[in-house]
This record gives C-alpha cells, structure tokens and sequence, in this order.
C-alpha cells in the first residue's frame, strides 16, 4: 500500500505540472493584463513596471522563468497587492480557510450520516420524508440566501430564547473566535450535510437489503452492533469517494460565505485574482487547490482499501 | 415421546407489495422433534424460505405472519426483538444460500465467528477464539487459525459455506434452519457440505431443517419431508414415505423431475448422430493461459485450458463436466473466440479460427451460438424479449425486413414455449425458467450450427431444468445442430449428451462415450464426481460411503495440482517442470488421463 501511496504520489507531479500550464496559458488568454487599470501612468513607467515583473518578454519566456521559480517553491510577487509575495498571501487566507472549511466538514459529515443511516432504518416512514425534505432543502437553498437569513435572525435582531442571549456576531474573523465561528461555519455545512444525507441514505438502503445483513441478524446480534459493524462500513464506501473533492473545495475557501461574513479566507482570491489578471495569484490559488484534490483523493483510494478489504493495492 | 422443539400452527405470511397483497405461507402446521431432521421441498417461490425466515421474525418490513410458533412450548411469534435476539443465533441458527453475499466482506471470518459467542454469551475474546477453532475444526477447515483471520473473498465457495455453518453452530443451538445451503456449489463441495450437516445431527444432537428444491439433497439427510407449493404444504411424511409412496401428484411430479444416474429408461432424449455424420469442429491441443501476478513483477502462466482436444460431429452433443474452476467456461469463450487462445487450433468446418479475423468472425457467430448461466444477468433489463431475441437477427441477417424479424421471433418463441403475445414484455416480468427460454431463442434464432450452452440450466429448479433441457434436446432433433453441454451435474449432461468430457483443472482427464463414462468411469477423479451426485431415494443416499474429503480443489497454480491423481510421478516442489499425464486409450473411443491405477497395471 505505502508503495502504490508513492507511485500515486510521483503520478500527481505531471498531474500538476499540465494544469499549471494549462492555467498559466489560459490567463494569458485572456484580454488585458495586471497592471491595465493604471491608466494614469506614463507609458514609460508602465514600460518599466512590466519590465521589472518580465511582463515585457514573450509569453513563453515568461511561462519558462515562472516554472523555474516555481520548480525552487517560489509562487512570486503578487501583482496587485504590493509588497505581498503569493506565498505570502495564501500563507495567511489559507489556514483561515481551512479551519473553517474543516469544522464544516465535520458537522456535515457527523450529522450527515447521523440523518442519512436514520433515514434509511426508517425507509418510507414519517422520520424519513422528514430527512429527506429537509435534505432536499439544504440542496436547493443556495448559501447566500441562508447566510443573511441566518445573520439576521442571530446577528441583527439577537435571538433570545428562554432567558439565554443566543445573538451572534454579523461578521468577521475575530482572530478565529468561537463566537465568530459558528454562523459560517452552518452556513457552509448545511448544503454539505444534505448531500451527505441522500448519499447515505441511498447506500443505506442498499446494503440493508444485503444477504450479510440478514445473516448478522439471524445471529441475534443487538442492531446497533448489526449497523455499525455490518451496515456502515459498507454503507459509508460511497461517501469516501464523496469526500475526496468535497473536502477540497471547502477547505480552499469559499467565495460566497468568506465575503459575507467578511472572513479573511483565499476563497475570494480565487475571483478577485482571476478579474485582476493578477498572474502569480491566480496560478498560486490554482497549484494550492490542485494539489488538495489530488491529496485528497489520494487519501480517499487508500481510505476504501481500509474500509473494504476487497480493495487491493498490493500491485 | 418429549415435547417438540418447535410446534408451529396455522402460520400465514403476508406481503404488503404496491398494487395488493402477496400470500406467501398459507395457514401451514408441523412439529420439529429433538434431534429430527424436516427437510422442505418446493420450487422457488413456493414460501419454504419465508415460512422459516417468519418462524424467527425476520421478515422483510413489508411481511406480517399470524398463527403461532412455539419454541419449547414458549410461544416466539411476534415477540420483541430484544427478546428474540436472545434465542436467534444461540439457540435457533440459520445458514443461509449463498455463502459468498451471506458473510459480511469487511469482516474477518473469526471475528464474525466469535461474534455470537461474545453478544449472547459474554465470553472473553480469548475463551471465544478457542471456542471458534474447535468448530472450525468441525466443519474442517483446515488452518483454522490462518483462517480466523481471513476475510470471506479470500476463501472457496465451498469454504466460506462451511464458515458459514462454523458462524451458526458455534453457541451450540438445537434447531439449525439451513436454507438452501448447497445449491449454489459444486456437488463434490455439496456432498462435503450435507456430511458436516448429517455428523452436526447425529453427534451433537441438532435439530435441522433443510431447505432445499433437490429430491436428492433431502433424500439422503432428512427424516420427515414437508412438501411445499405456492404457500401450500401439499404433502409431509416420513421420508421413505414420500419418496417411495408419494400420494400427491405434484410429489411425484418434483420426484419425476429429478435427472438420475442409475437408471437408463428413457433418459438419452436424442438419438446419436450417424456414424458417417461430418466433424464440423476439431479442437487440438487448445490452450488458455492467463497471466496472474505473484509479486511486484513476476506473473505465472495459469493454465486454465491445458492442451484439450475433440472433435465433434453434426448433430452430436458434447457433454463437458468439471467443478467450477476446471476451465470448461474458458473452453467455451476459447471455441467461440470470445478470448484469444494460448495454442492449439480451432477448426470449424475445415476453416482454422483466428481471433483476429474480423470478417471471419462475423460469419462464425452466424454459426455458434452460447446460452449463458444466469439468464436474468444475460439478458439486457431495458430491452424487450422480443428485442433481445431479434437483435442476433437484425445484425446477422440485415437483408430481413422488418415484417420478417417480427414473425421469426414470433415463430422461435412459440417453438420455445414462450407466448409470441409476450413479444414486448420486459425479462424482469419473467420466472427464470422463462428468461431462460429467452435466451434459447435467442441462441436459436439464426439457426446455427453449433450452441454451447455454458451451465444453462445451473441456476434454476430442478423441475425446470428438466423443462429445459427436454426443450434444447427437442430443438437439437427438429435443427440436427450440434451441442456442447457444459455442467458440473453429471446427472443431467447424461440426459443429454452422446459424448462426456470431464475436466480437471483445465485438462482432460476422462473422454468415452456417455454410456461408458456413466456404466464404467475409470479415472477417480469421475467417480468421484459420480458418487457426489445426490440421488433421490433414501436408502441408496444412506447406504452411500460418505467421502470424508476436506481438500478443497487445489490451486490451479500449483504445478503439482495437475499430478493429484499421479503422486507416483510427483515432484515435490511447487516450480519444477511436471510431469503431465497423458490420455491413454483405455477401449476404443474411451480415454482416460493416467492416474495411479492405470499406470501400475499397465
């Protein structure tokens, strides 16, 4: 398995390599470049400015000095936020992110199978309509519809139920504060969570149906011994798969949630990078992002070995 | 006489399905005395395997059973599960079908073993895992520690049934509900499976239940019969009774259908070919070897057809019989040129057969024809049967209007005794015996020369089986096509087949005609074959010499496997270059691969 884990590994490399230049090559593609916007400056200082970030030589002089930097794990000066290197950047949103992202995460998944494996145990009854309407609601009802409801009913008005102040602060990172921490971070689970729950319930459903089942059963086992050692681990293969990208995605940010509630993330570099021409960034983003859902998935193969012995990695 | 151990009355079983209801067990009454074994007779459907899942409410949700059952006199039906999960696995177990679906894939086999022994009694883990070696030992399994720690797709068929058994007997219960334990095995494997059930009654004392839609299974184990149709039990006595003075008609009719050995009225449906009948298939020295991967780098040659050849003639059928893994379905794929071969020749009506002649190949299938085991999975679920019948037709035959496909399916599907009226109906719709019907007309339609018919009736009851294989034999003497039969049942390649073949591990170990192989077999290999096969009268099965075999068959891998039968020229090592027994014609027409006996009279 570690082996497989290595040559997976030595895989991404070209992986990663054809996604840099194919991003690279596409923002140049684009009209316009990073520094059109100061119109103000004479065309000597302008020459000037895009002679000091090589922005003056061919294309792919360009696209070779920026392998080379990056070959030595040097993502460059951003263009538009002087004085800040790209590493610098991400260095500061990602972590931001990422906690987020993961505490989401977690909630999803912990309540996502909670909700999906009661559902199934209780297939066509009242328990799991309910589930699945408030499932399908998760879906449909994009983030920035619940992030202002959310806020408003926590934040502006500060809900008092039973005595207790269960107001919530309206935005802000706070430097990570609990406090700061929650209203986004539902935000972010809840359409997780809804996924989650379909999926489990499906898979659910199917193994419960399985021969295995029936047999643990006739063993007189106690059913919760018969769901979480012979359903769930079966019933749960499908999410992993699931997770690989997911977790991706929300552990680089998201733009929605990161501008509401004003949470100094790198999901809003991810827009701001890409309207900007701001070269460097983007590619900076782009390379951070990749390389998490090539992880992550790699993460999630091994995880299916571990859960199904049937899978084998052994060549 | 002392209490029965289980006194059901009345008991009825009911589904709830979206348009209606089902009735599934009708009001059906009997005892089961200590140490007793009942077998249940009964085609598929027929409610014997709800009756039991019913008797320890492990209906599906839809299920609702009324009547009662009592356990010792205690009355289980409709108890709590809590209060039923203390008498399932403990003291009533159950082993079900297929062995390989019925064991959780995550899960070691020692631990799903010690499982029940750690929930109903509380044993320390080390105290359980003694516990699970000696009924691993039981049921010999052999390397029963290694095994513990095995996951259930790493063993046999046959292994993982035994396991299977080892799982439901380890807390010691007095009534074991087997439900058609043996029917999705190999018969060498089932005769090893019914003598661990047959000690499991008389040693220690279990009473069992057998489910099974096999006269001959129930012959040799049971000592009352119930049998059951539609819901219904249409007759139940002691089992010399039933099977030598059966009184209801339908008794007789599941006794009829049971294809026999020993006796030779009747059985052979087609006559032979005539002796100057053309060969319009010669096989030589065909190979199949397929790479398996042993280490990082280096791979192995499996052997999975061995240099085998035969020539058949027109309106001859070929019986070929092994047990699963003995490369009779490669034959087939190799024949057809559905796999490329290693070596040998293919030559069909004097043309050599390459698999990379496209054009040629489309002008084989016109002529060959497979009818494949599972005809539900071998039919496509979205299509029609009218469809599936006509597509051979449509991409065979492109110069057919579409006037004339119609009515040629309307005709082959009358000559199988499918209603044409069905022509647009979906294979879901069907019983297996119908979908199965299907694939003969499918097979059949372009009129070819040659069907292989790999395991084709295998997965269905015994009753339609005979069905079927009345059917292919009536369609062989109307088209004097050829067959190659392919089964691991010699009982019903007999009804069948002019010639038998029977395969060891990829090679020919017995070639005669079908009135030799089954009056004289000489490699035993074949007798063992024959001595496996249930038969359907109880004194013969209870006079039997039960083989004790433990070995499953060895790994085709091993260069030793094919020298079983040969130790005398056996090299012990598992790489050296092996001698390989040769086919030594024993009378004119039989061969025999060498084996101990021959060499040294010879």
């Amino acid at each position: 398995m570690l082996s497989y884990a290595i040559r997976r590994f030595l895989g991404a490399l070209p992986t990663l390599f054809i996604i840099v230049t194919f991003a690279f090559f596409m923002m140049r593609l684009a009209p316009g470049g990073p520094f059109d916007s100061n119109r103000h400056l004479p065309p000597e200082i302008e020459h000037n400015i895009e002679a000091a970030y090589n922005l003056d030589k061919p294309v792919y002089e360009q696209y070779l000095i920026y392998l080379g930097k990056l070959a030595r794990f040097d993502l460059g000066p951003s263009y538009k936020t002087k004085d800040f290197t790209v590493a610098e950047l991400i260095g500061e949103g990602l972590p931001v992110s990422a906690r987020l992202g993961l505490s989401a995460m977690v909630i999803a998944i912990a309540f996502g199978v909670a909700l999906g494996t009661a559902a199934a145990l209780n297939q066509n009854h009242s328990g799991d309509y309910g589930i699945m309407v408030f499932a399908m609601v998760g879906i449909t009802i994009p983030t920035f519809v619940t992030a202002p409801i959310l806020t408003l009913i926590f934040g502006v008005y500060g809900l008092q139920l039973f005595g207790f102040d269960l107001s919530l602060p309206v935005g802000g990172w706070n430097g990570g504060a609990l406090r700061n921490m929650i209203l986004p971070v539902i935000v972010l689970a809840l359409p997780q969570l809804a996924i989650i729950a379909r999926l489990v319930r499906g898979s659910t459903i199917e193994v419960l149906r399985s021969n295995y089942v029936l047999t643990a059963k006739a063993k007189g086992l106690p059913a919760y011994l018969v769901i979480l050692r012979h359903v769930m681990p079966a019933s749960l293969l499908p999410l992993v798969s699931y997770l690989g990208p997911a977790v991706a995605s929300l552990l680089t940010g998201s733009l929605v949630v990161e501008q509401i509630f004003g949470i100094p993330g790198i999901g809003r570099y991810f827009i701001q990078a890409a309207l900007n021409r701001d070269y460097t960034l983007m590619l900076g983003v782009v390379i951070v992002y990749a390389a998490f859902v090539i992880a992550l998935n790699l993460v999630a193969d091994l995880l299916y070995a571990v859960l199904d012995p049937r899978v084998s990695y052994k060549r | 006489m002392s209490e029965p151990i289980l006194q059901v009355r009345d008991l009825d079983v009911r589904f709830r399905i979206h348009d209606g209801n089902i009735h599934a067990v009708k009001h059906v009454s009997f005892d089961i005395d200590e140490g007793e074994c009942l077998g249940v007779v009964g085609e598929s459907g027929s409610g014997k395997s709800q009756l039991f899942l019913a008797t320890i409410g492990l209906l599906a949700q839809n299920g609702t059973a009324s009547g009662s059952v009592r356990y010792r006199g205690d009355e289980i039906l409709g108890l709590p599960e809590w209060r039923l999960n203390r008498l399932c696995g403990s003291r009533i177990a159950m082993v079900f079908q297929d062995p390989l679906t019925s064991l959780t894939p995550h899960m070691t086999l020692g631990t799903q073993i010690m499982e029940g022994l750690r929930s109903h009694h509380h044993l320390p883990r080390d105290v359980a895992e003694q516990r699970a070696l000696e009924i691993l030992e039981i049921v010999r399994i052999p390397e029963a520690k290694r095994r513990m720690r095995q996951y259930p797709h790493e063993l046999s068929g046959g292994m993982r049934q035994r396991a299977m058994i080892a799982m439901a007997t380890v807390c010691g219960p007095d009534l074991l509900i087997a439900d058609e334990p043996t029917t999705a095995l190999d018969v060498t494997v089932q005769a090893q499976i019914l003598e661990i059930m047959r000690e499991l009654k008389t040693e220690l004392k279990t009473s069992v239940v057998m489910i099974s839609h096999d006269m001959g299974v129930i012959a040799g184990i049971a000592d009352r019969v119930l049998v059951m149709r539609e819901g219904d039990v249409v007759e139940s006595g002691p089992v010399d009774d039933i099977f030598y003075r059966p009184r209801h008609p339908y008794t007789k009719e599941l006794l009829d259908a049971m294809p026999r050995l020993e006796n030779n009225e009747g059985v052979q449906t087609c006559a032979a070919p005539a002796a100057d009948a053309p060969n319009i298939l010669e096989v030589s020295d065909l190979a199949v070897h397929f790479p398996v991967h042993i280490g990082p780098t280096a791979t192995k040659a499996l052997r999975a057809v061995d240099s085998v050849s035969f020539t058949l003639r027109q309106g001859e059928t070929l019986g070929v019989v092994g047990e699963s893994g003995s490369g009779k379905s490669t034959l087939a794929r190799a024949i057809l040129q559905l796999l490329p071969k290693t070596g040998g020749t293919v030559v069909w009506m004097g043309n050599h057969l390459d698999a990379h002649k496209r054009d040629d190949l489309r002008r084989l299938r016109r002529d060959l024809q497979i009818v494949f085991q599972d005809p539900l999975a071998s039919l496509d679920p979205r299509r029609t049967i009218g469809q599936s019948i006509a597509e051979p037709l449509q991409s065979l035959m492109p110069m057919l209007t579409r006037d004339e496909v119609s009515a040629r399916v309307r005709a082959i599907m009358t000559k199988v005794g499918l209603d044409p009226a069905w022509i647009n109906r979906y294979p879901h719709e069907f019983s297996g015996g119908q979908n199965q019907r299907v694939g003969v007309a499918r097979a059949m339609i372009i009129e070819p020369k040659l069907v292989i018919c790999d395991e084709a009736v295998s997965a269905l009851d015994v009753s339609i089986q005979a069905q079927i294989v009345k059917l292919i034999a009536d369609l062989q003497s109307q088209t004097g096509m050829s067959l190659i039969f392919i089964s691991h049942d010699l009982a019903i390649v007999r009804q069948l087949a002019h010639r038998v073949m029977v395969l060891f591990l990829g090679r020919v170990v017995e070639f005669a005609d079908s009135e030799m192989i089954y009056s004289n077999p000489r490699h035993p290999y074949t007798k063992t074959l024959l001595a496996a096969v249930p038969v359907p009268d109880p004194a013969i099965e209870r006079a039997k010499l039960h083989l004790k075999l433990t070995e499953d068959v060895p790994s085709p891998l091993d260069s030793r496997a094919q020298l079983m039968f040969l130790k005398s020229r056996l090299i012990d090592d598992p790489d050296a270059e092996q001698y390989r027994p040769r086919l030594v014609e024993v009378a004119p027409g039989h061969l025999v691969a060498e084996h101990d006996d021959v060499t040294s009279a010879a």
